[in-house]
């Protein structure tokens, strides 16, 4: 696969084994990504050295203008195969300047490809200071009435300050996959226990923090299957679903959430594992969740999911 | 060093406040020059989990829905999210993404928002707060940081003797907030006395509120400072369409 030849990978391609470069290559119209300050521009981190960490032309972050099934769109693809996809200076600015454009420019929508930690810890302090800027980003293009989109699918899930990030946009879509939280497994069980949070239970971390819990509290629009043409076919549903929808931020849609999240917390906040929140949710046998397919899961748990959005 | 919230409303508030603690999240409102203005806030370090993210989210929401334009002053004292499999299962992230909604919301409708760092600021729990505000302000014994530092240790595979020692005065990871107010995360260090400090921000941040400038000038403070370098000549290039200068 290359850009540069114009190949484009075979679909169904498995998006969660795709890197950032594949995923737009296959996700957008075909060679119409017009990529702002490409590896070929080496604009590196200039914190890394100090810890002899090795950098990236990129600073694993690829962002620019494209179509997407012919609507003009800017967008974001993090490499979750450089630093997990964690958030520097450089990183977080080119998020920063791309979300600054779309407001000069309006594009139809932004979209933004998580895979990330969150902050980059070999540049805490800057790191920190860089996503609680692209969260500020992310509400103002809200605040221009332009739809921002997060697709969540990659292997290192969306994490840290991202995870709040991506609930800052309009709308996620998720692989089954795709996982989406805040503190990841690992730093919860490091400060309070493996008998709190034991990371090497995939079952659990994917029931904890997995697309399909996500989708049946409300916490993203749309589960689709693991191939980077769902993840293109939701991603073009949902930038033409918020053409129906208010963009910014309203007292009204904000009431909607804190009742919606009082709610959760009414009903679930007592229950110790995500698969008892299934049960209380009326699902018939919440262990079979795990093992149907996207479609498969759609079907069986559409009366029982929980909506959300602010 | 620990600084006790009624010490600092003491300070900061000479004209008086009735500001209330339950269950360490703080809420009223605090007279300073002569208006009212709403306060938030945590204390003695608490972890914010979805109760504490939920409740500030409330008050700022009857701020902006009752008391239109009143400035929200917001108190700073968390040692972070809290880390536990049940936050995480309700979607912390989700309770604190709405936390900072509610505060932009306000920014957005014309209420002047300031936080100020009085003891602790850590990561998730100062991304929705603190630095959520038009200006966040600290004071001088204050520690900001990311995340403690055997987490840290396990996740970058960094030797934890070397992130100690890179802590003590590397302005990446030294939790002082004077690295953070060279690079823009912090607008001042108060010392002295508070009061007339607070009233100068509240003028400030009510005339940017007035002049409807949401704009974030974080990374424009920084790079005039020089805590950070290439955030802002990133950001012009990508906007402006060309090469980063040097």
């Amino acid at each position: 696969m290359s850009a540069a030849t114009g190949t484009r990978l075979l679909a169904p391609h498995s998006y969660r084994e795709a890197n950032a470069r594949e995923r737009l290559a296959c996700l957008l119209d075909q060679d119409s990504l017009d990529e702002w300050l490409p590896p070929s521009a080496r604009v590196t981190s200039p914190h890394l050295a100090q810890l002899d960490a090795p950098v990236a032309f990129d600073d694993g972050v690829v962002i620019g203008r494209a179509t997407l099934a012919g609507r003009p769109i800017f967008v974001a693809a993090q490499e979750g195969g450089f630093m997990g996809g964690a958030v520097g200076e450089v990183h977080g600015a080119k998020l920063v300047g791309m979300l600054q454009r779309a407001i000069d420019e309006r594009p139809q929508a932004v979209l933004l490809l998580l895979e990330t930690g969150g902050v980059r810890l070999h540049e805490a302090n800057a790191g920190l200071i860089a996503v609680s800027e692209v969260m500020r980003a992310v509400l103002a293009v809200r605040a221009a009435e332009i739809p921002v989109i997060v697709l969540i699918g990659g292997a290192n899930g969306c994490f840290g300050g991202m995870g709040i990030v991506a609930r800052c946009a309009n709308a996620i879509v998720m692989s089954e996959e795709g996982r989406l939280a805040m503190s990841g497994p690992e730093v919860i069980e490091t400060a309070n226990g493996v008998e709190e949070f034991d990371s090497r239970d995939r079952a659990l971390v994917w029931r904890t923090t997995g697309g399909k819990h996500r989708y049946l509290l409300g916490d993203c629009q749309t589960i689709v299957p693991d191939t980077i043409g769902a993840f293109r076919d939701a991603a073009v549903a949902a930038i033409d679903a918020c053409a129906r929808q208010p963009i910014g931020l309203t007292l009204a849609g904000l009431d909607a959430e804190q009742s919606l999240l009082r709610e959760r917390l009414v009903r679930f906040g007592d229950c110790g594992d995500a698969s008892a929140i299934w049960a209380a949710l009326g699902i018939v046998d919440p262990g079979r969740l795990p093992l149907l397919e996207a479609d498969e899961f759609l079907a069986a748990v559409a009366a029982n999911r929980l909506g959300a959005q602010a | 060093m620990s600084a006790h919230w009624t010490t600092v409303a003491q300070r900061l508030f000479p004209e008086g406040h009735a500001i209330s603690e339950q269950a360490n999240f703080l809420s009223g409102t605090a007279q300073v020059g002569g208006e009212t203005v709403a306060v938030i806030g945590t204390s003695e370090h608490v972890p914010i989990g979805v109760e504490i993210a939920l409740a500030q989210a409330q008050a700022v929401l009857e701020t902006v829905r009752c008391h239109p334009s009143r400035p929200i002053l917001i108190l700073v004292d968390t040692q972070g999210q809290r880390l536990r499999h049940r936050d995480e299962m309700l979607g912390i992230n989700s309770y604190m993404a709405h936390l900072g909604k509610c505060i932009e919301l306000a920014r957005r409708q014309g209420h002047a928002v300031l936080g100020l760092v009085y003891d602790q600021a850590l990561s998730g729990g100062f991304i929705t707060s603190g630095l959520m505000a038009d200006a966040c302000y600290a004071l001088p014994d204050a520690t900001i940081r990311v995340m403690g530092l055997p987490a840290m240790a396990r996740i970058t595979k960094v030797p934890e003797e070397r992130l100690m020692a890179l802590a003590v005065d590397n302005p990446v990871f030294a939790p002082g907030p004077e690295n953070y107010l060279r690079m823009g995360g912090i607008e001042a260090i108060w010392q002295g006395d508070l009061a007339p400090q607070l009233a100068d921000a509240l003028v400030l941040a009510k005339a940017q509120a007035t002049a409807g400038q949401a704009r974030d000038r974080r990374s424009v403070t920084g790079f005039a400072r020089g805590g950070r370098k290439l955030a802002q000549p990133v950001i012009d290039a990508v906007r402006g369409g060309h090469a980063v200068s040097s």
